[in-house]
């Protein structure tokens, strides 16, 4: 596993230091992706994801920090690189795509600038060339019409195709791993159901890594290989993505499933989780998700430690099913 | 009603509380009020009277600071060109400076608030037409009307205090509206008006306290812009005439003596001027930060 | 586009025609008439000619008419000073003032922009904040005294750069312009530095509120991501954005420079408009005052008309008609 690990997280921690007080956004996050793997990283919101997904790109503005952990990218420690060799590392081996197609493209240069821009962060191309680039790469994310799009400014196209361009700008330099920020979110369900598509089949052909970051469970459990479930800033449970599907061990994760849609018997009424996100600044002692869990009970005021191995584990002093380790 | 307002958890003792944390306003605020009571009570606190020639002599003139005259007194700012005791002319130049920026604030604001207020309650013709106007003159810069006033009306108190409200009072006028004009559209405003309640309740009651914490701090700024463009056109020779000095007339007068050393001439009126227009504009920012609700936690 | 460029001079022509109105209203029916267009001392003759020649006699309406008429043929009668027809007095003075005002708004931005975005950039530093303290002293300290304390400092002081006149020329197009001599230059530094001064704090602040605000956006968020240097976000995607207002603001600034160029060339003695205005003020030259103020408001319009139009040429999403 180990040798065919492209990114290696370690007790990444990273908290805002506001005026409030201390929010503690990511705790202890681990995990580790193999080549060509797709791990969804699922969570309610606010419970830390695009937080965790910007440190792994040392993208965290103040008043946060990453304030311990580790982030290993192809064997190179990413957390504590000075700035410059950071940005050398993003966009080229490390990419990341955002919630919302209409805030991220730049609203008065043209898309292809912004995608010529993008590609002279990292390489010295001739204009012809950049321009023949971008065209494969857009037409690879499938844009019709690839050269005519590529003068037109953000306004003038629909927000799937913007999504496109964005995720064309991620895959310019054929990055390792590129970070999925719940990137259907914004748009209609039909061209979610498309990009989902394209996304599976672009990491497919290309062995690129992916992190897919989304609170809808349903469309996690679609894409990826594995999944890690986030609480309170900390990955509560992970595993591979049929282990999870059918025997999660924590009660948040079964809550999750309880309450998608599909999932539920017909003629019953969905079950949802009682209570609601905890506010990062004032987490309750021990089990973040203690105050909301029907199995709580006195050790629950203990943070629980994760149990199992690197491919299967779980944070919960009263997991569903027992890893084997504890079922001895 | 005098006593309520100061109780604790009314939204004035709070105000001033805020207005308090902040150092840099209380001092600016300290300088204004301090400036006012010397500009008051300068004629008995100067060792001369400016105004009067009697007292002046030749002898004495364009003397650097701290020469004694042949009063027998320090002149600790020196003297001007008539022989005048600086110090005892600047305060006297305060005088005419505030007392002009002040009365130029206060008409304007009523001119303007009213206006403003106004078109917001008519709506219609008669707010396209005002609202039209003002914006027209708000593109137009100020001191040149200020000038052409001036120019047609002749020197002296009353003319230039018309040509500086000709000027400012569009300042009011827009921020009144704007202010009226968003509350005139609230819905329990919409149904007063609908009933027989008169058109004054709506004004004075929903209105005019809606427009007046925009009001106020424009009315901040604007004095330190009357005190400004006032200086300005007693500098170039269109403000108040000879006999009454304001302090952009002090440094004018000096200006020609600048060039041969004689700097305190100009330079000691202008510090008192900035003095006043910085502090009167720091107290103004202060304020117009603690209303502004965007930045309000 | 045509559509909207037409729009735009349309209303432009309209708001000329109030401007003329507002001026003909405030020179000519305020003030007596008559002293506008003859000196005080003309003979009865000579005042009664003139009453019949300019229709002084007719309906207020009427005289705005011939007013307009006049106006339109450029004919803005003769200066009572200097004998001569206004309009070419003022053409002859208006270089100078174009110079200056043209010197002083460039400063301003090439100044005031890249500190305004520095500012912004890194608001916490101590040379933001110094930056920030000067902006202020900027906006509240006037003009003249300003330009007194350039002279007094740089002039008086240190004798590095002379206080007053435009210097040496180049005749070019049949004008002399001081840009182009080394000397003229050195005479043109403080004056220009002085005019700039308030534009140059408005500039700061303009810069550096967009800066912070498009520093904290997505937009600039996903650049990072894709390995843009912040080199590279500040020159290509902030400079672009900020550039819409502060394009703006030129434009509508220069307007209100050539107004305060009246208190700079008087102060500096620099032969220009302002101080053209201010000479006949003072003489009560008022016909050189009137077509002073119809130029002004002519190229406030102009200005308005023409930040319009380079505005949609900026932002693309003004722009209709393109495909969809
Ligand atoms: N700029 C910030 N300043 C302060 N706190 C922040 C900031 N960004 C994120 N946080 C904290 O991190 C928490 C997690 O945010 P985020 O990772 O965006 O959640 P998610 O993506 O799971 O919805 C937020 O609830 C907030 O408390
Ligand atoms: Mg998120």
């Amino acid at each position: 596993m180990s040798a065919a690990a492209v990114l290696q997280v370690a007790g990444l921690s990273t908290s805002f230091f506001t005026k409030a007080g201390v929010a503690r956004a990511v705790q202890d996050v681990s995990f580790t992706l193999g080549r060509g793997e797709v791990l969804g990283l699922v969570g309610e919101s606010g419970s830390g994801k695009s937080v965790t997904g910007f440190s792994l790109l040392g993208l965290v503005d103040p008043p946060g920090r990453i304030v311990a952990g580790s982030v290993r990218l192809e064997g190179q420690e990413l957390v504590g690189l000075p700035s410059h060799a950071l940005r050398k590392v993003r966009g080229r081996r490390i990419a990341m795509i955002f919630q919302d197609p209409m805030m991220t493209l730049h609203p008065v240069l043209s898309i292809a600038t912004q995608m010529g821009l993008a590609i002279a962060a990292h390489e010295r191309v001739g204009r012809a060339a950049t321009r023949a680039r971008c065209i494969e790469v857009l037409n690879r994310v499938g844009i019709p019409g690839a050269a005519e799009r590529l003068d037109a400014f953000p306004h003038q196209i629909s927000g799937g195709m913007r999504q496109r361009v964005d995720i064309a700008i991620a895959l310019l330099h054929r990055p390792a791993v590129i970070i999925a920020d719940e990137p259907t979110t914004a748009l209609d369900v039909s061209v979610q159901a498309q990009i989902l598509a394209e996304m599976r089949s672009l990491v497919a052909e290309s062995g690129t890594s992916l992190v897919w970051i989304s609170h809808d469970l349903a469309v996690v459990a679609a894409l990826s290989d594995r999944i890690a479930v986030m609480y309170g800033g900390r990955i509560v449970e992970e595993g591979p993505t049929d282990v999870v599907l059918t025997g999660p061990r924590h009660p948040y994760t079964q809550g999750l499933l309880d309450s998608l849609p599909s999932r539920a018997k017909p003629g019953t009424e969905l079950v949802q989780i009682p209570g609601g996100t905890p506010s990062l600044l004032a987490l309750p002692e021990g089990c973040p998700f203690r105050p909301r869990c029907p199995r709580e009970t006195e050790i629950c005021r203990t943070m629980p430690e994760p149990t199992g191995d690197a491919l299967r584990r779980a944070r919960c002093h009263h997991p569903l099913v027992l890893s084997p380790a504890e079922a001895a | 009603m005098a006593v309520t307002f100061l109780q604790p958890g009314s939204p004035t003792r709070r105000f001033l509380g805020d207005f308090r944390e902040s150092w840099i306003a209380t001092g600016a605020l300290a300088v204004v009020v301090l400036i006012v009571l010397l500009a008051v009570f300068a004629p008995w606190i100067t060792p001369q009277d400016p105004y009067d020639i009697a007292n002046l002599s030749l002898a004495d003139a364009r003397r650097p600071p701290g020469f004694v005259g042949s009063e027998g007194y320090v002149h600790v700012l020196g003297t001007d060109a008539q022989g005048r005791d600086l110090l005892s002319a600047i305060l006297f130049g305060l005088r005419i400076s505030l007392e002009m920026g002040l009365a130029a604030g206060l008409f304007s604001f009523v001119l303007g608030a009213s206006l403003g207020i106004l078109a917001a309650y008519l709506g219609g013709r008669f707010e396209t037409a005002i609202m039209r106007f003002v914006d027209l003159q708000l593109s137009f810069p100020a001191i040149l009307l200020a000038l052409v006033l001036v120019a047609l009306l002749g020197q002296g108190k009353g003319q230039l205090i018309v040509a500086l409200v000709a000027a400012q009072y569009a300042y009011f006028a827009r921020t009144a509206f704007g202010a009226a004009a968003t509350e005139r559209r609230k819905d329990y405003v919409e149904a007063a008006a609908a009933t027989p309640l008169s058109g004054r309740r709506i004004i004075l009651r929903h209105l005019l306290p809606n427009a007046l914490p925009p009001l106020i701090v424009v009315a901040t700024v604007q004095v330190a812009n009357a005190i400004a463009l006032e200086a300005t056109l007693s500098f170039l020779g269109l403000g108040l005439p000879e006999t009454e000095p304001s302090l952009g007339m002090l440094i004018a007068n000096g200006f020609q003596y600048m060039m041969n050393g004689r700097y305190w001439i100009s330079v000691y009126p202008g510090i008192a001027l900035i003095v006043l227009i910085v502090a009167i504009n720091l107290v103004g920012d202060q304020i117009r930060d603690q209303l502004n609700p965007r930045l309000r936690r | 586009m045509l559509g909207f460029v037409l729009q735009r001079i349309l209303q432009a022509a309209l708001v000329m025609l109030a401007m003329s109105a507002l001026v003909f209203v405030g020179v000519y029916a305020i003030g007596n008439p008559i002293d506008v267009l003859i000196s005080p001392d003309a003979t009865q003759d000579i005042r009664d000619a003139t009453i019949a020649r300019y229709g002084l006699d007719r309906p207020l309406w009427e005289q705005y008419g011939g007013f307009l008429g006049r106006l339109l043929q450029g004919d803005l009668g003769r200066s009572l000073v200097f004998g001569v027809p206004v309009l070419h007095l003022i053409l002859s003075r208006l270089p100078a003032t174009l110079e200056l005002a043209v010197a002083a708004v460039l400063a301003a931005t090439l100044i005031g922009v890249p500190l305004g975005m520095y500012a912004g950039y890194r608001p916490d530093s101590p040379l933001s904040k110094t930056i920030m303290t000067v902006s202020i002293l900027g906006f509240s300290v006037p003009t003249f005294w300003v330009g007194l304390i350039l002279i007094l400092f740089f002039a008086v002081e240190l004798g590095w750069l002379p206080a007053g006149s435009r210097g040496e020329t180049v005749e070019v197009f049949g004008v002399g312009w001081s840009f182009l001599t080394a000397n003229g230059l050195k005479h043109l530094i403080l004056p220009a530095l002085n005019l700039s001064l308030f534009k140059l704090a408005m500039m700061i602040r303009l810069a550096r509120a967009g800066t912070r605000e498009i520093m904290l956006s997505d937009t600039v968020k996903f650049a990072r991501a894709a390995g843009l240097s912040d080199g590279t976000i500040l020159r290509r995607h902030v400079l672009k954005l900020i550039s819409i207002p502060i394009v703006t603001v030129f434009g509508l600034e220069f307007g209100s420079t050539l107004a305060f160029a009246v208190v700079t060339e008087t102060i500096f003695s620099w032969p220009g408009l302002g101080k053209l205005v201010i000479d006949s003020i003072q003489s009560l030259d008022r016909p050189v005052m009137v077509a002073y103020l119809v130029l002004i408001a002519f190229l406030f319009v102009l200005i308005n008309l023409s930040v319009d139009l380079v505005y949609a040429l900026l932002d693309p999403r003004l722009r209709r008609g393109q495909v969809a």
